[in-house]
């Protein structure tokens, strides 16, 4: 009997498993295969702008990905330098193997059980999940996290060919699929897609702008082990009139457009086709080419997504600037799945109607390994507090970038894969990337998921900021940076906070609400918001709404 | 625990009777220093009204108790109904205010405790959404209206540039590949909006075209400024004697001067104060003259008060040896009526320049305060030395612009809602 089960064992499969794990829980890690966890399936890079701040926050409770990626980065540079420490983006590019080997190394030393074996069908007993049918036998377990990424139900697209299965090579979980439908989960279906992969030794380094790593010597996670790969260059070039010519004569043969996918894709990174088409006046598009390890040839082409046939994939690449003679080993292809509606789940990401089953990642609409990193973390923590009776632990958004993700799924639901934007915090002066420990370290541990070594940080960290030193250091300075602009922010804050205070009490029937219209009564009803703030922030809800849902609370509440 | 509050509840003195409400948990308290004591709940007594610190007898008035929940708003409730005339109606307000755990009502708030509590009825969003539609409703009829849909598609427009300005810094924060630290366009289309909003800003409010121009008759005491607001009004409104510091008081007489509304008043005499109720008004036709959209000055022209817009009158023009006026001063006879006719059109042409002109859309002092909030915001992303700073100066004039609209801030619609009440209602 396991106290929290994982399925899945990819970014947030691994890091809920180890989450769950670092709380005492015994936590089984199910997958197909040993080697799948922490494959990184698309990019291989780590962190960004917003996503770099999330890998630091899930550092700060010891997650996995900040250090897999310390000790696998070849190559490292902080974004936006130039435009405030609020949102520099720490992101690096990472050794697939070494990250791979990194993250195995982690789960294991975390005390995570593997098991090898495909998920048939979730066990339900009194409203309550008590283990998974596996193709080995029966697994028990007290709480179930699903992190199963694109694989539910996955098909995907080369030009007109489609094939079943979530990664190339890999198997689709239909049955779990099916089931997920069955207890009115599904919501519908998303897209992504990756480009195709270059032969680096048929590039012409020689004729692009090197893109080179950086010098100064930060780290990813806080605890920085010190062991570095080499590092690596990358280089830049442009797609080209030419290129756009040749995607655009070939528009009808790409699966996008010729309406054989439904999923809607990310609006923030969107296939070279899209590109071609919605930007129709822009005549080049940046593509960075990053190297996808040492011990490989492998170049990923960072900026030309696609799904158009293969024949039209090689001659698009080849009209592009140092890429005249590249050889394509795999092709870009996009991948359509389905996802979960994460308004059906709480801030701790369990599912509203079915205790103890926990969904994270992708399924829940959301693209990028650190959204899904951060996720897993929370499914975790919140898995091994329903297993073990610990308490929950819930992410503000006004504290991290983590409450921002959470409080955007689970309040506002996903139309498009969501991804992580420094733009979606509004508290982003308060949120960087520097200051996770001093933001999250209290609630870390509380927690108590963090080791020895990341406890007397943590408490070095905070004692460390009323010394004198403090103003001297990198976070001291940006603190005394954006302080007077953040004081102009507290009184935003207190009518939030205001608001917040509202609670909308549970047994309030909308439809019992004079004033509401059918549309607003639905739209709360989907919702269930808990506090006024809440319902403030549901897309669509009017102010005249608002007013009549704050009188009916502060009447219930009275009475 | 809610504040106990206290204001006038019925009309403006002058009247035969005033109304003063006490509401909260501290209203019987209070209100039995000022009353010695009160009667039974639901019913009302007569009683010596004295300020609870001095002694000093203020009114004798009828005094009424109500107890929560039973009451208007719910809570714990006092009644004064004391005379209606200003001095007694201020000197009671001030006693009140002098009560620690007391302060003065804020526009609407009692009308809010009440529907908060559940006292009345309006409530259930339809009420309220009646409400808000009621505002628009009305503002249609009146000859506002035109000027009214002209400013809400202004500010959309204000809105639709401020959004596109901030989409466009956003992207460069997450998605631009050049790191550079500010955008130059950005800032100077910042500063840009910014501007704009400030010429708004200066255009003349709207205020005064619906309460009408604040013309304030000021001077030392008795040189004629009641007779003058008499000869002006055409009527008997003043009282007028030859007592120095008779009109201890303000007095206000709404007037049209060629269609421009005006509220011409009187005001005690400036002078040193012989008692404590002169002195109060004393004090306010200081504080009324400062405030005046126009200060008509009524008395020696170098004695006169430093005000931007001032006429200053020569008055008793039909006493001998007074025929000759300084330069400068415009000579009035309130008893032939001599100058009253040039003196309304100097009045008049000083008003235009403080109304919107016709057809132009006119800004109310709250649409103000938000605007000025995001022209600040706006001037500080202009200077920011990098985006992430220019950012959040455009998000925080978005927000200052939702707070107008009503978009943000559930409690601000609720305050705006009920801002549009009568102190005291």
């Amino acid at each position: 009997m396991f106290d929290v089960l994982v399925i899945g064992a990819g970014h947030a499969g691994c890091e809920a498993a180890a989450a769950a794990a670092r709380r005492g829980a015994r936590v089984g890690l199910l997958t197909f295969r040993a080697e799948d966890a922490g494959q990184m399936s698309c990019n291989p890079s780590i962190g960004g702008v917003g996503k770099g701040h999330l890998v630091r926050e899930v550092d700060v409770f010891d997650g996995l990905m900040a250090r897999a990626a310390d000790r696998s980065a070849i190559h490292r540079r902080m974004l936006n330098r130039s435009k405030g420490p609020a949102v520099w983006g720490p992101r690096v590019q990472a050794d697939r193997q070494l990250y791979r080997r990194a993250i195995g190394e982690l789960v294991e030393s975390n005390g995570v059980e593997l098991v090898i074996a495909e998920a048939l069908r979730m066990l339900v007993r009194r409203g309550r999940v008590v283990g998974v049918e596996t193709s080995e036998g029966v697994v028990p377990c007290r709480a179930l996290v699903i992190a199963t990424g694109t694989f539910l139900d996955a098909r995907m697209f080369v030009g007109e060919e489609v094939v079943e299965g979530g990664r190339q090579g890999e198997r689709a979980a239909l049955a779990l699929a099916e089931q997920i439908r069955d207890i009115g989960l599904g919501q519908g279906r998303l897209k992504t897609g990756t480009p195709p992969r270059l032969d680096g030794r048929t590039i012409d380094w020689a004729r692009l702008a090197e893109q080179p790593s950086d010098l100064e010597p930060w780290s990813m996670s806080a605890l920085d082990d010190g062991g570095r790969p080499p590092q690596v260059r990358c280089a830049i070039t442009r797609t080209n009139a030419r290129t756009h010519g040749i995607i655009r004569a070939n528009f009808d043969r790409s699966p996008l457009f010729a309406g054989a996918i439904e999923g809607r894709g990310p609006r923030y990174c969107p296939s070279i086709e899209d590109k071609v088409k919605r930007f129709a006046e822009r005549d080049a598009h940046q593509i960075f080419l990053e190297p996808e390890g040492l011990g490989d040839h492998l170049v990923y082409p960072n900026g030309i997504s696609t799904s158009l046939p293969v024949d039209v994939q090689r001659e698009f690449v080849r009209s592009i600037h140092g890429l005249q003679n590249a050889e394509i080993v795999r092709s870009g292809y996009a991948v359509e799945y389905e996802f979960v509606d994460p308004r059906r789940l709480n801030a701790t990401l369990e599912v509203r109607d079915l205790r103890g089953l926990f969904l994270a990642g992708q399924i829940n609409g959301t693209t990028g390994y650190e959204e899904a990193a951060a996720q897993g973390l929370v499914a975790g923590l919140n898995a091994a507090a329903r297993a073990l009776t610990l308490d929950e632990v819930r992410f503000d958004r006004r504290t991290s970038y983590i409450g921002v993700m959470i409080d955007d799924l689970t309040l506002q639901g996903v139309t498009e894969p969501y991804r992580m934007m420094t733009a979606r915090a509004e508290f982003r002066l308060s949120l960087r990337a520097d200051n996770a420990t001093t933001r999250l370290g209290g609630a870390a541990l509380k927690a108590a998921c963090v080791s020895e070594r990341r406890r007397t940080y943590i408490e070095k960290h905070l004692d460390q900021r009323s010394s004198s030193a403090w103003a001297e250091s990198e976070e001291g300075r940006a603190d005394a940076l954006y302080s007077p602009y953040i004081q102009r922010q507290q009184r935003e804050w207190q009518a939030v906070h205001r608001d917040s205070q509202v609670r909308i009490p549970h047994a309030l029937d909308f439809r019992t609400i004079p004033g509401l219209s059918n549309e607003m009564v639905e739209r709360l009803r989907s919702t269930q918001p808990e506090t006024l703030d809440q319902a403030s922030r549901i897309p669509g809800v009017t102010p005249a709404a608002l007013s009549a849902l704050y009188v009916a609370a502060i009447r219930r509440t009275a009475a | 625990m809610a504040e106990t509050i206290f204001a006038l509840s019925s009309g403006r003195p002058p009247a035969a009777i005033s109304v003063i409400r006490v509401s909260g948990p501290r209203a019987h308290e209070g209100g039995a220093r000022i009353a010695g004591s009160l009667p039974e709940a639901r019913s009302a007594a007569v009683r010596e009204l004295r300020h609870p610190a001095s002694g000093e007898m203020l009114d004798q008035g009828l005094v009424l108790r109500f107890d929560s929940p039973a009451s208007s708003t719910g809570e714990d409730v006092v009644e004064f109904q004391c005379h209606g005339g200003r001095a007694v109606v201020d000197a009671l307000l001030a006693a009140l205010g002098s009560i620690e755990g007391l302060r003065p009502a804020e526009p609407g708030e009692f009308t809010r405790r009440a529907f908060e509590n559940g006292r009345i009825d309006l409530t259930e969003a339809e009420g309220l959404a009646d409400l808000i539609e009621a505002e628009t409703e009305s503002q249609r009829k009146a000859a506002l209206a035109m000027a009214e849909g002209g400013l809400r598609k202004q500010i959309d427009q204000w809105q639709a540039r401020l959004l596109g300005l901030s989409a466009e810094a956003e992207r460069a924060i997450d998605y631009d590949e050049d790191d550079l630290a500010t955008d130059p366009t950005l800032a100077r289309e910042s500063a840009k909006l910014a501007a704009e909003l400030r010429d708004w800003l200066i255009r003349p409010r709207i205020e005064p075209l619906k309460d009408g121009l604040r013309v304030v008759i000021a001077g030392p005491p008795n040189v004629g400024k009641s007779s003058l607001i008499n000869a002006i009004a055409g009527s008997d409104r003043a009282i007028v004697t030859d007592i120095p510091g008779t009109t201890r008081d303000h007095i206000e007489v709404p007037l049209s001067l060629g269609g421009v509304p005006i509220l011409l008043t009187d005001t005690a005499g400036l002078r040193e104060a012989q008692d404590e109720v002169e002195a109060i008004g004393v004090a306010r036709a200081a504080a009324l003259a400062e405030r005046a959209d126009v200060l008509v000055w009524v008395g020696e022209p170098d004695a006169a008060l430093g005000h931007p817009r001032m006429i200053k009158v020569h008055s008793k023009a039909d006493v001998p040896g007074r025929g000759r006026a300084p330069t400068g001063s415009v000579p009035v006879s309130s008893v032939t009526g001599e100058g009253i006719t040039p003196l309304l059109e100097q009045i008049g042409e000083l008003a235009t320049t403080l109304l919107p002109l016709a057809g132009t859309i006119a800004l109310n002092r709250r649409q103000a305060e938000r605007i000025g909030e995001a022209a600040e915001a706006l001037e500080m992303a202009a200077a920011a030395p990098e985006c992430v700073l220019l950012a959040e100066g455009l998000r925080q004039a978005r927000n200052a612009f939702d707070r107008l609209t009503g978009r943000a801030g559930v409690e601000d619609v609720l305050d705006a809602l009920f801002g549009r009440f009568c102190l005291g209602k």
